[in-house]
């Protein structure tokens, strides 16, 4: 098999001053699957954002096919040969799937697209992949896993023989995994290379052939995927030992402290994304909420925390009812909310990290003024340094813009300004999604000692791992419904998750997460 | 990282090449070249009396300028400050031409007035801003003319002097008029007025909790509304109190160099209020500098102007040109990254990190 990419000491610094790349080395053989792993931060998806043309490489060279190419936009890696699908994906939701295949590269008669041609052309060359699809379907009325094949298609659609799929599992239930890995190996087998990035290591050593491992943006080593157990190939990636399990010490549960009850909320089409659910979290339990993303989870969130009005039933936030309260008062009321957004929610990223951690602590700790009304700043920051410290949050110093910092040590940010007060109530949306597992692990811990303390914490994650692993009880929300509730998640799997996540199984009594 | 660094070396490099461009252009369009340049440099510090010039003409800038610094940390392009100076002297017009209460309580009632219109003149596309969506740009230009022609109704209305020629309206008391504080300069009390509010405005933006929260709403509303913030209530202030202290600083400019209201056109210090505000960067601190830099410009444009046969027009060139290049970001972006990549290249250098190479 011969190399179809070859990347050469590609450094990559970003005016930010983040060095994403340092002489990394990446070879592709022809017709492999080829896993890229690594933490995130580790420079995986720089790497590849280099090798598509959406950022220049600061220094190295790449050669395809043995010859050096300029790739400085993603025409200019399609005119290569080599197309990437995105994690997020980058669809036009109100057209057809034929009609999202041909976007930007349509063949017309002067100007005038025959759309009927269109998709019988479409539908032919989703057959000739084996990608099964209804392609007359808008895209908005597909599942995820639909989308992420079309993407694939797009991608080959325009030419492309070297595939980069950027997590593409991530949004997809253990079902439509299998199906997408099917279609994987027989594009491997008409001769297709394929670049596979993910922090899912089964899913590597069931479907890749090598990997390259990265770490703090160097290339760590090239292996064969059979040569490596999963926990070797952790312990690169993160460069020391992990804990995939965590210690939960038996508690007693108190009184519901989070209650939701009838809750029904409306999107702007008057359409129920959540209808009808009621739920309760008590004092010392982890509530974990699965559901494949688009099921109403953010309008859940969004109603608990605050940000959406206008819904119909009732929140109990300790015992308070939170309908007409504002923001502040919720708060007051003993709630704090860790965002999955966190560099739009989260942070002032133009702000250093001690103008960051002390929002609620204004307005209760008076040893942070002086002449009762003037900020105390020295105060601030000797306060910010131990934090730092407790929090393990690796900066310059107190005064480093939170910007600047990596994914995972601005998320221990959020987690020292939020959970540091130890609050009843802790809302805790996706904490984890895109941090390196040192930093997950962290806030995985501190949610787990709060409960321990008696917090009430919801964890809606699309890690189902984590859910099954953090919480104390599991809900699946399918349809803005609650279609399954488990009491010991300890004895779920993964792919039973998947079939309530799917709406293909529905417990009929759900009303045990209800109590009172 | 060293964001400040750049940012004083991007405000330098700017005016420094708007000067090079200036001192070409004068040599390119001027006679005598050297009358020009010097008046427009040197001539401000010639005399007490020019100083004084560029004295009096920083005031009303530091009104507008820190208002606009105040309305611009709340992250609104409100630019109805202009508007609001124009209704301080308005607010002058109307009471000192229809009360006759004592000169310090007339004083008093001309400020607070001055103060009131002013915050709602710029609160108004705020709040239509939050209620209705509109942007607060067009609307408060839209109103800075409906001001404008509110006065000149006014002053035609009730206030119009027919005895003299052109437009303006009767002769203020005398009383109320200030004196310069300075002997030999126009220099008046209103100076100790806009050091006051840059001060307190200063303390309230960067020392006390409330200014830490209008802070944090204007780098990221999404987050203040998530930690609790009411962002209703901090974009409402920064404008209203922006507004307050435009009218105020009118209403000084009104009783400290003019007899009679005569704005039959808009003064424009609201419009030299955004230059300073960019200039200082928003924050209070650095407004009378940047307005001191400002009033010097145009106080040598204007000498330049009287003495050589330069138009003062050009120094709106250059100005024009340094806003331009201030908020070009990319100008030093080049220089920023190479700094970089060299401070990157000496860690490279520590034993610590080759051994994690080698690793």
């Amino acid at each position: 098999m011969s190399q179809i990419i070859e990347m050469q000491n590609i450094s990559k610094v970003y005016p930010n001053g983040t060095v994403a790349n340092k002489n990394v080395n990446f070879a592709l053989k022809k017709g492999e699957i080829h896993a890229l792993l690594g933490e995130n931060g580790a420079g995986k998806s720089t790497l590849m954002k280099v090798l598509y043309g959406m950022d220049s490489a600061t220094e190295g060279k790449i050669l395809v096919d043995g010859k050096e190419v300029t790739i400085h936009t993603p025409m200019d890696a399609l005119a290569n040969k080599i197309g990437m699908v995105h994690q997020h994906f980058m669809l036009v939701p109100s057209m057809t799937i034929a009609e999202n295949l041909i976007l930007g590269s349509e063949v017309s008669n002067h100007g005038v697209i025959k759309f009927k041609e269109v998709e019988k052309m479409a539908d032919e060359f989703a057959k000739k992949y084996n990608f099964e699809m209804d392609t007359s379907k808008r895209v908005r009325d597909v599942s995820v896993g639909v989308r992420q094949k079309l993407e694939i298609l797009k991608a080959l659609y325009r030419g492309a023989e070297v595939l980069i799929l950027d997590e593409p599992t991530a949004v997809l239930t253990p079902q439509e995994t299998e199906e997408l890995f099917r279609e994987l190996n027989s594009l491997k087998k008409q001769g297709h290379s394929i670049i596979f990035i993910s922090h899912k290591l089964a899913e590597v050593k069931e479907i890749c052939d090598r990997m390259t491992i990265m770490r703090h943006g160097k290339q760590v080593g090239v292996y064969d995927v059979e040569k490596l157990s999963e926990l070797e190939i952790s312990e690169k990636m993160v460069g020391r030992e992990i804990v995939l399990t965590f210690d939960k010490k038996k508690v007693k549960v108190g009184t519901s402290g989070l209650k939701v009850r009838d809750l029904k909320i409306r999107d702007e089409y008057n359409k129920n994304v959540i209808d009808g659910i009621s739920f309760d979290v008590r004092r010392g339990e982890i509530l974990g909420v699965a559901g494949v993303e688009g099921n109403g989870q953010p309008e859940l969130i969004d109603a608990i925390v605050g940000l959406r009005r206008g819904y119909k039933g009732e929140i109990f936030v300790c015992d308070e009812l939170i309908k007409n309260m504002s923001i502040k008062e919720i708060r007051d009321a003993g709630l704090r909310f860790i965002p999955e957004d966190r560099m739009k929610q989260g942070i002032v990223a133009d702000e250093p990290i001690y103008n960051n951690l002390i929002i609620d602590r204004l307005d209760f700790d008076k040893s942070f003024f002086k002449y009762k009304y003037f900020i105390n700043e020295n105060k601030i920051k000797e306060f910010t340094r131990d934090k730092i410290k407790e929090y393990d949050v690796v900066c310059e110093n107190e005064n480093a813009l939170v910007g600047a910092l990596s994914g995972g040590n601005i998320q221990k940010v959020v987690v020292a300004r939020e959970l540091d007060e130890d609050p009843e109530v802790i809302i805790a949306n996706h904490p984890t999604r895109g941090i390196d597992v040192g930093a997950a692990e962290m806030v995985r811990k501190k949610l787990i000692e709060l409960r321990t303390k008696g917090s009430v914490v919801l964890l809606v994650s699309a890690d189902l791992n984590e859910v099954l692993e953090v919480s104390d009880r599991v809900i699946v929300l399918h349809k803005g419904k609650i279609v399954a509730f488990f009491d010991d998640p300890k004895n779920v799997t993964e792919n039973e998750l998947g079939y309530y996540m799917l709406g293909v199984k529905v417990q009929d009594d759900v009303s045990g997460v209800v109590y009172e | 990282m060293n964001k400040r660094k750049f940012e004083i070396i991007r405000t330098s490099l700017a005016i420094g090449i708007a000067f090079v461009i200036l001192l070409f252009a004068i040599l390119f369009i001027s006679e005598d070249p050297v009358t020009a340049l010097h008046s427009v440099f040197l001539a401000p510090l010639s005399s007490l009396r020019n100083f004084g010039n560029v004295i009096e003409l920083m005031i009303p800038l530091m009104f507008t300028g820190l208002a606009l610094s105040l309305i611009f940390s709340g992250n609104n392009f409100n630019l109805a400050s202009e508007g609001a100076f124009l209704a301080g002297g308005i607010v002058v017009m109307i009471v000192a031409l229809g009360s006759s209460m004592p000169t310090f309580v007339t004083w008093i009632i001309i400020f607070v007035l001055a103060g009131v219109i002013g915050s709602i003149i710029v609160g108004v596309p705020g709040f239509l801003k939050i209620r209705t969506g509109a942007s607060e740009l067009v609307s408060s230009i839209m109103l800075n003319s409906i001001i404008l022609y509110v006065g000149i109704y006014i002053l035609n209305r009730w206030f119009r002097d027919v005895d003299i020629n052109g437009i303006a309206s009767l002769a203020y008391p005398k009383e109320l008029l200030f004196t310069p504080i300075i002997e030999g300069t126009r220099i008046h009390f209103g100076l100790i007025l806009a050091i006051i509010a840059v001060i307190g405005i200063y303390l309230l933006m960067y020392k006390t909790k409330f200014g830490y929260k209008i802070r944090m709403t204007g780098k990221n509303g999404d987050y203040a509304k998530v930690v609790g913030i009411n962002v209703t209530i901090t974009a409402l202030f920064t404008q209203f109190a922006g507004g307050a202290i435009a009218a105020i600083g009118g209403a000084v400019q009104a009783l400290a160099l003019y007899t009679r209201f005569v704005w039959n056109i808009t003064p424009g210090f609201g419009w030299d209020g955004v230059i300073v505000a960019i200039l200082a960067r928003n924050n209070p601190k650095y407004v009378p500098l940047a307005a001191f830099f400002y009033a010097y410009l145009k106080t040598g444009a204007n000498i330049m102007a009287r003495r050589s046969d330069v138009p003062a027009e050009l120094i709106s060139i250059v100005q024009g040109i340094i806003i331009l290049l201030i908020v070009a970001r990319k100008l030093t972006a080049r220089l920023e990254y190479r700094s970089l990549l060299k401070q990157l290249d000496l860690q490279e250098e520590k034993p610590a990190l080759k051994e994690e190479v080698s690793n």
